[in-house]
């Protein structure tokens, strides 16, 4: 363990948070400037285009918008684009790029998948290789992966200026933000890590499969497909839908430990970059920093700890004669449902990394993870995906503890709590609490169902607290717009396809709006000016607080699902 | 009222005109454009990495595991994929978790296949040779599960220990930049390698 972690596999994790956080300031940068309206070295080649797509849609760009009317342009597009998604799904049968001949999905599975990828999510009940078409993973899954991380960073975008604007009726046009999100941030980045990858062995060709003749003599068909243009998006989107069944873990999707690296870096470096682009938009670059500082103290330790747990090995295995120290020759530790090119140091930071941000893919099998290594994925969604979290709305999020941790902060010194000089009153203190309330009600009330009915209990894979934390993680994830899985659950069932999709839907759209509408009461309220009795939310006490605050609400919210399902399994691991 | 149905419908209307345009640039055009500069650029890499034999037909994939239980041919992770091992058309982990005995089943089966194979043997069987990778199409296995077999190929083949090592050696990769990933042997290479001696 500590050869492993102070050794080279260590200096991995080092090496990785050196090049994340060398990216904040000049992607944040950008970012900003294309929130703000300003011109950016994109611009001038692909201003024509921004201007084409509004002509075309008969949008005016510079008309804004109150949050009322940004949330109902945002949620038509959200629903037009679950109709179309819908429909791909449940026609691909006669729709092309279809060689295999693979016929449409059931209804309950569309829904669940059209819902999945609208609202970032990216659950999947399929294995993408024995089930989606060519066409379905382009022109269906790949669109929704940009539109719907697109969503998220313009609602941030609007919440941000709600925060800066004084007496304003406006909080920007969704339509521009949505199609500057994806033009000038998602589309060029995606565009370069897609060649880096695919240069480096990711698959990206229209035909479906090769068969190859093994050494010995059987036949094995390999399946293929446009993956590197897909996996650029599901990493840098913070999506992680896979192309294929096990996601990042598939050679074709992550074939060597730099295209790891590489979709480590793209997981965080949006959300990450973000907090920076916040500090700019609020006009004091310290507040960002805050945030960031608070999002990585909560989630470097928690990772620390998961890979300690995994290379602490399975005690089953210790009795057996079987070797799970680490060494040169070998990572040891708890190497079930684990590549070996990537070992414990980067499955358990892939695992934290995912898990943190609302990413959802994986490069390892998270259901045989050891119970307390488990239990880290675990807790980072159930923070409420805010330690990065997905592309906007890991800081939207963010913010929504902030509004509560000043209101709280505020009851004790007794004075009108603020936050960037906008008091924070109770139409504020009421959006947040249903967007911290509503996921949470959806984990509780559909973990419980999960386990109570017949229909719930069908879907387990493995006994016991590991089937309960099957449905637990199952909720945990679709609630908090995460994706990833215990894939052991048999999910694509009518009862988990539903339920799951109705959590999904709840745990985006109940945040979003009162986002929105938190944007959109702050703007219309005047500025005051920072007195001698104003807290500072830059400092590190202020970090602290609002790691208190986070923590406090996760651990009352979910202490007894912990309890029932990763705490019992750990005490029966070391009971033998 | 009249008024927000008005605003429903001309959202509506330029929800779908944005969808279909998006769908233009990020579905087909974005897709498209990387097939064709990497189609071009990389044609191995882009079409899964095939490995030939002399005659020009596929052999397999140098990122894709295969199958392999005769005693002279070096053995990769176990595979979790049905219907059969390493299906490559259907990627899948076991999903045990680690209280699972069908998992602790799994290991003690592998066991007894490697001490039949090799009965001399008593080091102990390194992890990654005994547990089922993510993607049941993992590649490859750690130098010391590589070591572990050596005695096992050399007799079955009648070769010199030391000669099995260094074909060993020579499909080992260490670190990325010594820095990157983990210290890996490529069962495939191995295998096609120990093929061609003395032929």
């Amino acid at each position: 363990m500590t050869a492993s972690l102070i050794g080279w596999g260590g200096w991995q994790v080092v090496a990785y948070f050196i090049v994340l956080f060398a990216l904040v300031v000049p992607l944040g940068g950008h970012m900003a400037r294309v929130y703000l309206g300003k011109s950016t070295f994109l611009s001038p080649a692909l201003q024509p285009v921004e201007g084409l797509i509004y002509r075309a849609c008969g949008v005016d760009p510079d008309r804004e918008m109150s949050w009322k009317e940004y949330a109902l342009a945002l949620l038509a597009l959200s629903f037009s684009g679950f109709a179309l998604l819908y429909a791909i799904l449940i026609g691909q049968g006669v729709l092309p790029l279809n060689p295999q001949n693979l016929p449409g999905l059931s209804p309950d599975l569309a829904f669940n998948t059209a819902v999945s990828f609208i609202t970032n999510t990216n659950w999947q009940s399929y294995s993408g290789e024995t089930v989606m078409t060519n066409f379905s993973q382009m022109a269906g899954l790949t669109v929704q992966n940009f539109v719907s991380a697109a969503v998220g960073m313009a609602a941030l975008a609007a919440m941000i200026r709600g925060m800066t604007r004084r007496k304003a009726a406006g909080i920007g046009n969704f339509w521009a933000d949505l199609v500057r999100s994806i033009l000038y941030i998602l589309l060029p980045l995606s565009f370069i890590l897609a060649l880096v990858l695919g240069a480096q062995g990711v698959v990206q060709t229209f035909s479906a499969s090769i068969d190859a003749h093994t050494l010995e003599g059987t036949k094995q068909t390999i399946a293929l497909g446009p993956v590197a243009s897909q996996e650029a998006i599901k990493m840098l989107g913070t999506n992680g839908g896979g192309f294929f069944n096990v996601n990042s873990a598939h050679p074709f999707e992550n074939p060597n430990p730099l295209t790891n690296f590489l979709e480590l870096v793209a997981i965080l470096v949006i959300p990450t970059s973000l907090c920076h682009s916040f500090g700019i938009m609020v006009g004091d670059r310290r507040q960002g920093f805050a945030l960031l500082a608070a999002m990585s103290l909560v989630f470097v330790p928690l990772m620390l700890f998961g890979i300690a747990e995994e290379q602490g090995g399975n005690p089953h295995l210790a009795s057996l004669g079987i070797d799970q120290t680490a060494s040169a020759q070998q990572p040891g530790g708890n190497m079930e449902g684990k590549e070996t090119r990537f070992g414990i140091v980067n499955s358990g930071l892939w695992a934290a990394a995912t898990t943190a941000a609302s990413n959802g893919s994986v490069n390892s099998m998270h259901d045989s993870y050891t119970p307390l290594g488990g239990m880290v994925p675990l807790l980072l969604m159930k923070f409420g995906e805010v330690i990065y979290g997905g592309v906007g709305s890991g800081l939207y999020g963010m913010l929504i503890f902030v509004v509560i941790t000043v209101f709280i902060a505020g009851l004790m010194v007794g004075r009108t709590p603020e936050y960037l000089g906008k008091k924070i009153q109770s139409f504020e203190m009421k959006m947040a609490s249903i967007a911290i309330l509503a996921p949470s009600a959806c984990v509780l009330i559909g973990t419980a169902l999960g386990v109570m009915t017949e229909a719930g209990r069908a879907g387990l894979f493995n006994s016991g607290p590991q089937g309960y934390s099957e449905v637990l993680y199952a909720f945990t994830s679709a609630a908090n717009n995460n994706g990833s899985a215990f894939a052991g659950l048999s999910a694509n069932s009518p009862f988990y396809n539903t339920a799951l999709g109705l959590c999904m839907l709840v745990g985006r759209y109940f945040v979003l709006i009162p986002v929105l509408a938190i944007g959109g009461s702050l703007a219309a309220k005047n500025t005051t000016p920072p007195s001698a009795g104003t807290l500072p939310t830059h400092t590190p006490l202020f970090v602290l607080v609002l790691i208190f605050v986070l923590v406090l609400v996760g651990i009352l919210t979910y202490a007894p699902t912990l309890a029932l399902g990763p705490v019992i399994a750990y005490l029966q691991m070391i009971g033998g | 009222m009249i008024i927000v149905s008005k605003d429903i419908v001309s959202n509506l209307r330029a929800s779908i005109v944005m969808l279909l345009l998006l769908t233009v640039l990020t579905g087909g055009f974005y897709p498209g454009l990387t097939t064709l500069i990497l189609q071009s650029s990389f044609p191995k890499a882009a079409n899964g990495s095939q490995i030939l034999n002399d005659e020009g037909e596929v052999i397999g994939s140098s990122l894709i595991g295969q199958n392999f239980t005769e005693p002279e041919y070096l053995w990769g992770r176990l595979s979790a994929t049905s219907p059969e091992p390493y299906n490559a058309a259907s990627s899948s982990g076991s999903n045990f978790g680690v209280n699972n005995t069908a998992l602790v089943e799994a290991a003690k089966a592998r066991i007894a296949v490697l001490k039949a194979a090799d009965p001399d043997n008593i080091a102990p069987v390194p992890v990654d040779l005994v547990t089922s990778s993510a993607s049941g199409l993992d590649p490859e296995i750690s130098p010391a599960a590589a070591l572990y077999q050596v005695h096992r190929i050399a007799k079955a083949r009648g070769l010199d220990d030391n000669k099995v090592r260094s074909v060993i050696a020579a499909a080992t990769r260490g670190r990325t930049f010594g820095l990157l990933g983990e210290p890996r042997v490529n069962v495939l290479e191995v295998n096609q390698a120990l093929d061609t001696i003395g032929k």
